[in-house]
C-alpha cells in the first residue's frame, strides 16, 4: 500500500517517468511532451548535427513561431533579417528531422503555450519541457512541466529524456472567495509577492483550495505560468473535472472509450488525499485586491489601495531603491492614478479568449485615453477567430486599440513592438524587468488584463472595481 | 574565449574574480532579448550586461564588467537568486564567451544553474556573509588570485583562506566526471527510454 497513498501529483509523475538513475545521481526522467520555437533551438538543432544525432522521438516533439513574429504586417520575408533568418531556421530543422511545425499559415499558430493547451497536447499526468521558462503554464493541466535551456532541449531531441534532480514539493491553499474585480492574475500576484521572487527555489509549487478550484482551465494556466517568476521551475494544479471538461473534443485528445481510459488514467495522477508535503502556505482569497507591480520584479507589487512601500519596510532594501531609481518614483506615493504611456494585453500570461472577453466588457463603448498606444495580441491564431468570431475585435478596435496576430509581442520586445524611451507600460505580461519590453528605460506595471484596459482608457492606474 | 563542448571533467576554476552587486539580477539584465535573435551563441561573448555598461550612445558606464581592474577574471561573485526569469541559456554562454568560469554567490535560480551545469560551469553557494567578504576582499585587492576547489569543496586563496562552499552533489559529480555534457549518458539508456516509454499509456493514445 505504500504506493497507492500519501502521494502528490509530482511524486507519481516523476517516478512513473524516471527511466534511471544516472552514474551522477541525477533521475533520467523521460519527457512526454517537447514544444519548441524559433529562439532557443537553432544551437541544439547544430548539435545534433555535430554530435550526428538523430531526433529520438520526433511525434513528440510540435514546432510553432511565436517570439519573434511580427503582429501586424506578417507577410515573408518578414524586414527584420535576423527574425527572417531565424525563421527559416527552424523551418529547415523541422523539415530536415521529421518535427510536426505549425508555422504563420497554420490555423494552430501561436504562443507555444497558448497552443499546446488549446490543441489537447497538454494532458494530465504527463512530463512536458521547453526551451521557456514560461512552460510552468502547462502545470495547470496537473502536468510537470518546466522550462530548459538549449542544451536540454539538445538532450530532449536526441534521447526524449532530461537529467534532473527531484525537487520538493510546496502545497499553497488559496481559499475563500476571490472578489469582484479580482482574477487569476491578482493571485499569483499576491502569491509571489508573499513568498518572494526566490522563495519557491527547490520547490514544486502544488496550487489548491477553494479559491483555485474553482478557477477555470484559462484562469489555471495564469496561475501556473508566473510559478517561475515566484523561483519555483513547476507549478501545477491537480486536474479535475474542470481539466477533463476543458481538454474533451481538443484535436489530440483521444476520443470515445479511449477519452474515458484516459480520465481514469488522468484522475489516478492527482495528489492523494493524504499526501505529505515539504511545505503548507495558506493564503486568504478574500483579502486579495486587484495587485500590480511598482519595481523592476514582480515580487515589487501591492494592493490597488496601498501606497509604494518603503525600502526599509522590504526584505531587500538595496533591491528597492534599485527598482525605485528605474521607476523614477517615490516611496510612500499611492499607486493609483499613476500615467501610463502604453497599454499591452496579451502574452502567455494573459491572451487568451477569457482574457480578451473580460478586458472587452470594461472597454465595450468607451475610448482609449488620448495619447495612450494600447494594443492587444491574441495568444494564438485560434484565439484569434473565436474572439473575432464574438466581435471583441471591434469592441477593441471602436475603442481604439490595435487588433493584433499571435505572438509574444511586446512581453519582451523581440518583434517590432515595444517600448521606446522611459514609456510606462500598463500589461497583462509576466515581467516588469528592466529592458524587458525592449527598451533599456523603459518602465512595466503588471496586472490583470481588465486592469490594463481601465489602465488605457484612463490614461492612468485606477481601479477596475470602478466598472464593476 | 572560445570553449567547445566536450566531455572534459572540470575539477575546479582558478584566477581572479569579479563582484556584482545585487540580488535577482535577472537573465533579461544578463542578456537582453535582441541578442537571442543569433542564431548562434558564438558572439554571445559581446554582450553581457550591454545595456547597464553602455548609455545609449555607446559611451561606457562604470560597471564590474567595463572595470580594467577585474579584467581576465575567471570567477564571479554574485549575490542571491542570480540568473532568474528567462530560460535563455544565452545567459551563461555570455558570461562564459567573456571569459567566466565559475560563480560563487548566495543562490541561484533554478534553470540558470541547471544551465551552467550543461555548460561545465560550477555555480557554488557560500553564506551571504562570507560573499559579503570575499566582495570586499576583491574590491580593495583586484588581484588576488583564487582556487576553487570542487572535489574539496572549498574556495582558497593564498595560505591563508579557505571558505567551504555548497553545491548540489549531483552536479558536483557531473563536473568532475565529466557528465555535465549529458547527451551521451542519457543516449546510452535508449533502449530502456524506449521501453518505458512503451508503458505510458499517452504514448499510445491510451488505446487498449
Amino acid at each position: 500500500m505504500a504506493k497507492s497513498s500519501g502521494r502528490t501529483l509530482y511524486d507519481k509523475i516523476w517516478e512513473s517517468h524516471t527511466v534511471d538513475v544516472l552514474p551522477t545521481g541525477q533521475t533520467q526522467l523521460f519527457i512526454g511532451l517537447h514544444l519548441i520555437h524559433e529562439i532557443t533551438t537553432a544551437p541544439a538543432f547544430d548539435m545534433l548535427r555535430e554530435k550526428g544525432l538523430e531526433v529520438a522521438f520526433p511525434e513528440r516533439t510540435f514546432a510553432t513561431l511565436d517570439h519573434i513574429v511580427p503582429t501586424d504586417v506578417r507577410t515573408r520575408p518578414f524586414l527584420d533579417e535576423q527574425a527572417e533568418e531565424l525563421t527559416q531556421a527552424l523551418e529547415k530543422n523541422v523539415s530536415q528531422f521529421g518535427v510536426e511545425f505549425f508555422g504563420l499559415e497554420s490555423d494552430r499558430q501561436g504562443i507555444v503555450h497558448v497552443i499546446g493547451p488549446q490543441l489537447g497536447l497538454t494532458q494530465p499526468g504527463m512530463t512536458l519541457a521547453c526551451g521557456d521558462s514560461h512552460t510552468s503554464t502547462h502545470g495547470a493541466f496537473g502536468a510537470l512541466a518546466f522550462g530548459i535551456g538549449t542544451s536540454q532541449v539538445r538532450d530532449v531531441l536526441a534521447t526524449q529524456t532530461l537529467a534532473m534532480d527531484r525537487l520538493k514539493v510546496r502545497r499553497i491553499n488559496v481559499n475563500g472567495r476571490l472578489s469582484e474585480g479580482v482574477y487569476a492574475k491578482d493571485v499569483i500576484l499576491s502569491i509571489i509577492r508573499r513568498l518572494g521572487v526566490a522563495g519557491g527555489k527547490g520547490y514544486a509549487y502544488e496550487y489548491g483550495g477553494s479559491a483555485i478550484e474553482k478557477l477555470n482551465m484559462e484562469e489555471r494556466m495564469t496561475i501556473c505560468n508566473m510559478s517561475i517568476e515566484g523561483g519555483a521551475l513547476v507549478g501545477y494544479v491537480n486536474p479535475d473535472t474542470t481539466t477533463f471538461e476543458f481538454l474533451k473534443g481538443r484535436p489530440f485528445v483521444p476520443k470515445g472509450e479511449d477519452y474515458e481510459t484516459a480520465v481514469a488514467y488522468w484522475k489516478s495522477t492527482a495528489s492523494d488525499p493524504d499526501a505529505r508535503y515539504d511545505d503548507v502556505v495558506e493564503i486568504g482569497g478574500s483579502n486579495i485586491e486587484p495587485t500590480v507591480t511598482w519595481g523592476i520584479n514582480p515580487g515589487q507589487a501591492v494592493g490597488i489601495s496601498e501606497r509604494l512601500p518603503h525600502p526599509n519596510e522590504l526584505p531587500d532594501p538595496e533591491g528597492a531603491k534599485r527598482a525605485y531609481e528605474h521607476m523614477g518614483w517615490q516611496p510612500g506615493t499611492p499607486i493609483l492614478g499613476t500615467s501610463i504611456d502604453v497599454a499591452f494585453i496579451g502574452s502567455c500570461t494573459n491572451s487568451r479568449l477569457s482574457d480578451l472577453r473580460a478586458a472587452a466588457k470594461i472597454v465595450r463603448s468607451r475610448k482609449v485615453h488620448a495619447g495612450v498606444r494600447a494594443l492587444v495580441v491574441p495568444g494564438s491564431t485560434e484565439v484569434k477567430r473565436l474572439a473575432e468570431r464574438e466581435g471583441l475585435h471591434q469592441v477593441f478596435i471602436d475603442a481604439g486599440f490595435e487588433w493584433r496576430a499571435a505572438g509574444c509581442s511586446m512581453c519582451l520586445g523581440m518583434n517590432p513592438d515595444k517600448l521606446k524611451g522611459r514609456e510606462i507600460c500598463a500589461s497583462s505580461s509576466n515581467r516588469n524587468f528592466i529592458g524587458r519590453q525592449g527598451s533599456p528605460g523603459g518602465r512595466t506595471i503588471l496586472m490583470s488584463p481588465p486592469m490594463v484596459a481601465a489602465a488605457a482608457l484612463n490614461g492612468k492606474i485606477v481601479d477596475v472595481r470602478q466598472y464593476t | 574565449m572560445e570553449r567547445m563542448i566536450s566531455d572534459v571533467k572540470v575539477t575546479g576554476v582558478t584566477g581572479t574574480a569579479m563582484p556584482l552587486r545585487g540580488n535577482d539580477i535577472d537573465t533579461d539584465r544578463i542578456i537582453p532579448a535582441r541578442y537571442l535573435k543569433e542564431t548562434t551563441f558564438a558572439r554571445m561573448g559581446e554582450y553581457p550586461f550591454i545595456d547597464e555598461r553602455f548609455d545609449p550612445e555607446g559611451k561606457p558606464r562604470p560597471h564590474p564588467f567595463n572595470d580594467p581592474r577585474y579584467g581576465g577574471a575567471s570567477i564571479l561573485l554574485v549575490n542571491k537568486n542570480f540568473g532568474c526569469g528567462s530560460s535563455r541559456e544565452h545567459a551563461p554562454q555570455a558570461l562564459l564567451r567573456f571569459g567566466i568560469h565559475a560563480l560563487v554567490g548566495e543562490s541561484f535560480a533554478a534553470i540558470f544553474a541547471g544551465n551552467c551545469l550543461m555548460l561545465g560551469i560550477p555555480a557554488v553557494t557560500v553564506a551571504s556573509s562570507e560573499i559579503e567578504n570575499l566582495m570586499k576582499l576583491v574590491e580593495s585587492n583586484p588581484q588576488t588570485g583564487f582556487k576553487l576547489d570542487l572535489q574539496e569543496k572549498k574556495l582558497y586563496s593564498g595560505g591563508e583562506l579557505a571558505i567551504a562552499f555548497d553545491v548540489p552533489e549531483s552536479s558536483r559529480k557531473a563536473l568532475l566526471e565529466g557528465f555535465w555534457d549529458s547527451t551521451a549518458m542519457l543516449c546510452a539508456n535508449l533502449n530502456k527510454v524506449r521501453e518505458l516509454a512503451a508503458e505510458l499509456p499517452y504514448m499510445t493514445g491510451f488505446r487498449s
